[in-house]
């Protein structure tokens, strides 16, 4: 065993990396569900938006474009589900599926000319002297743009919710949307932009993966990020704050288990293997004790005429 | 009743006109573990597909599912595939196992053949590739171009084909290298890019500046080539977008001349139950050009081991070796057997860390 062999300030630097794609894609599921609308299609999103945004970055040599791509790629594919859940009224949960199965397989299409290409790297936002404290300078001043945009999304999300009219308009949609319907609020209108809002971070954090957390393009690269986010979610009982510690949680918890596995910590690999899935679980169970539930509304579907 | 009788016979009549089809062409399907564009193990099984196509032309038709977990759920694909009319079917990876010996008790006439495993049955055939032959290979590679002497390994499932790999290559690093220290992460899966590269780059935050993987993506690939000055190997498919640095050389699976030789047996009526382990001198595991980047003494040291391994002369697995408890595993000049190879289940002495259960 050789815990010296632990970098914390890159292995701190290396979690957060990792935290980020979830973060982007579990925010966008906490607005589509509080609004009233469960969204099985976040896995499919996100590699629509790995490809997107990659191809976009290779293409233009911008990897800032790329994200914009991604984010567009991302919210252009939940218009789609948006379209068969809010307009034709089709099941959600079938929908979400399809949608994740489709995105699967037309970003293998699309991203048929991009495997073994390195893309363009998204250069670190210059703090100037912050970057140059010890410890805390690598730490939390020397990371990409978007990293920063990530935490800035779960704070705008936030306040969003607990402080505008319009995040008490998407509550009130998500809770009850005939009461919302009564009150004169276009219910489908609201949704479907929640549910292209989520489409975007989906995007946004697919293309994390292949942008900067790999960087390649691979088929299927999201491997099961999408679950997860969606997962999170539930045991964040929908309050970002609580998605953002899950998140920073299962994230360094995933890279503490790979670092020491690395410096051969004499914990079974089983263990270590497992811990990032189930403390996350355990401390989002706990602090869910004050019985937060779902929004009322949930993966019900409205129709005006009800 | 009427109605009932004229559906039954259309089904039949259907049935039979359905089987008349499938007669005239040999149906062979693929179970993939990856996708096909994983760049690596899967990527290589598909052009073994791709090579029965072309080998047959409209004699054949191949269907493959790709992206099936290991374990009940590829039970369902299989008989899927096996009800859909196929005369024979591979499948692709170790935790198939248990399952196709399962499926193919069902249809004793569908042929099954399963690749990396030891279960076999009257029609369940069993192949793989000495890999570990080419492991050699890049064990040697690796302990003459450490700096750091530190050689990080991602494994994926601590099953006897990833453990006799890792033996393998330490054996040939510390060989040249008595200073060599081995990290190993296990990642617990074959394909999962994001992260594939986390390991690799704790890896190489820990003094790291070789990465051998034997998971399937090209991440490792694309981390290593991201930190500089680290060097890989291409595992399962040459992986030469990544030549000349990070990636130095490669383990090529050639699954082609099998699939093609299997599928003529099953065409002719010859096929039977076998068990196949072929490496270098066969030509089922091919060594990847080595690069520039490794030093022309060394390439020609590592060519002429490769040449020994693929003439029979030289076997990578030859005492005195120990295990690592300490105790003999190989005297003096003795090579280790088949059947310990396919069953290995310990490190050889060295290697720190346990084998996770």
């Amino acid at each position: 065993m050789d815990l010296s062999a632990i970098n914390p300030v890159l292995f701190v630097a290396g979690f957060l990396i990792a935290a980020t794609p979830l973060i982007f894609a579990a925010l966008g599921e906490l607005v589509v569900e509080k609004s009233g609308v469960l969204n099985l299609g976040v896995e499919g999103m996100m590699i629509m938006g790995a490809i997107c945004g990659f191809a976009t970055a290779v293409e233009t040599g911008s990897p800032l474009l790329g994200f914009a791509a991604a984010a567009l790629g991302g919210a252009l594919l939940s218009l789609l589900f948006a379209f068969l859940t809010q307009i034709t009224l089709a099941n959600q949960v079938a929908s979400g599926l399809a949608l994740t199965l489709f995105g699967l397989g037309f970003s293998a299409l699309l991203g048929q000319s991009y495997v073994g290409i390195k893309p363009p790297r998204l250069a670190e936002v210059n703090f100037g002297p912050l970057h140059d404290i010890p410890v805390i300078g690598p730490i939390l001043f020397s990371h990409d743009i978007i990293l920063y945009l990530g935490f800035a999304l779960v704070v705008a999300v936030w306040a969003m919710l607990k402080f505008t009219r319009a995040g008490l308009i998407l509550r009130a949609v998500g809770e009850s949307h005939d009461a919302a319907h009564a009150l004169g609020y276009k219910v489908v209108r609201i949704r479907t932009l929640a549910i292209m809002f989520g489409g975007a971070c989906a995007g946004l954090g697919g293309a994390y993966i292949s942008l900067i957390r790999v960087p390649q393009w691979t088929e299927g690269m999201t491997a099961g990020v999408g679950w997860i986010a969606l997962a999170l979610v539930v045991f964040a009982s929908w309050k970002p704050w609580r998605l953002l510690l899950g998140a920073y949680l299962f994230g360094g918890i995933t890279q503490l288990q790979l670092n020491l596995q690395g410096a051969g910590v004499a914990i079974p690999v089983e263990y270590l293997a497992m811990s990032p899935y189930i403390i996350t679980i355990l401390v989002l169970v706990v602090l869910s004790a004050d019985k937060s539930s779902a929004p009322a509304s949930l993966g019900r579907t409205f129709h005006a005429s009800s | 009743m009427k109605l009932s009788t004229l559906l039954a016979s259309a089904a039949l009549a259907i049935g039979l006109a359905g089987g008349a089809y499938a007669d005239d062409k040999t149906k062979v399907g693929f179970v993939y573990v990856g996708p096909v564009g994983d760049g690596g193990w899967t990527y290589e099984h598909d052009q073994g597909r791709l090579a029965v196509e072309a080998e047959f032309g409209d004699k054949v038709e191949t269907v493959y599912v790709e992206n099936v977990a290991e374990g009940p759920d590829s039970e369902r694909v299989m008989t899927q595939m096996a009800l859909d009319g196929a005369d024979l079917i591979f499948t692709t990876s170790f935790g198939y196992m248990d399952p196709t010996i399962n499926v193919a008790a069902k249809f004793p006439n569908v042929k099954f053949e399963h690749a990396t495993g030891y279960k076999r049955a009257d029609n369940v055939s069993t192949y793989s590739a000495r890999f570990y032959e080419g492991r050699a290979i890049q064990g040697h590679i690796a302990g003459k171009m450490t700096k750091s002497n530190i050689v990080g390994y991602i494994g994926s499932f601590p099953i006897p084909e990833v453990i006799r790999g890792i033996n393998s290559a330490f054996i040939h690093a510390k060989k040249v290298n008595p200073d060599v220290e081995f990290k190993i992460i296990w990642a617990y899966t074959w394909f999962d890019p994001a992260k594939e590269a986390d390991a690799a780059n704790v890896l190489i935050e820990q003094g790291a500046d070789v990465v051998l993987q034997h998971t399937d993506s090209t991440a490792p690939q694309a981390a290593a080539q991201e930190a500089g000055n680290v060097i890989t190997f291409g595992q399962a498919s040459d992986m030469g977008q990544y030549a000349p640095m990070p990636r130095v050389s490669s383990i090529i699976d050639d699954w082609a001349p099998y699939y093609v030789a299997r599928t003529k047996a099953v065409m002719d009526g010859t096929w039977a139950s076998t068990d196949t382990w072929d490496g270098i001198g066969a030509g089922m595991v091919g060594i990847g050009e080595i690069t520039d980047a490794v030093p022309a003494d060394v390439k020609a040291e590592a060519l002429a081991l490769k040449a020994s391994i693929a003439d029979g002369s030289y076997h990578p697995f030859t005492g005195p070796l120990k295990k690592q408890d300490g105790s003999d595993f190989l005297a003096e000049g003795e090579t280790a057997d088949d059947g310990t190879l396919a069953g290995m289940n310990f490190y050889v002495e060295g290697i720190t860390g346990d084998i996770p259960n």
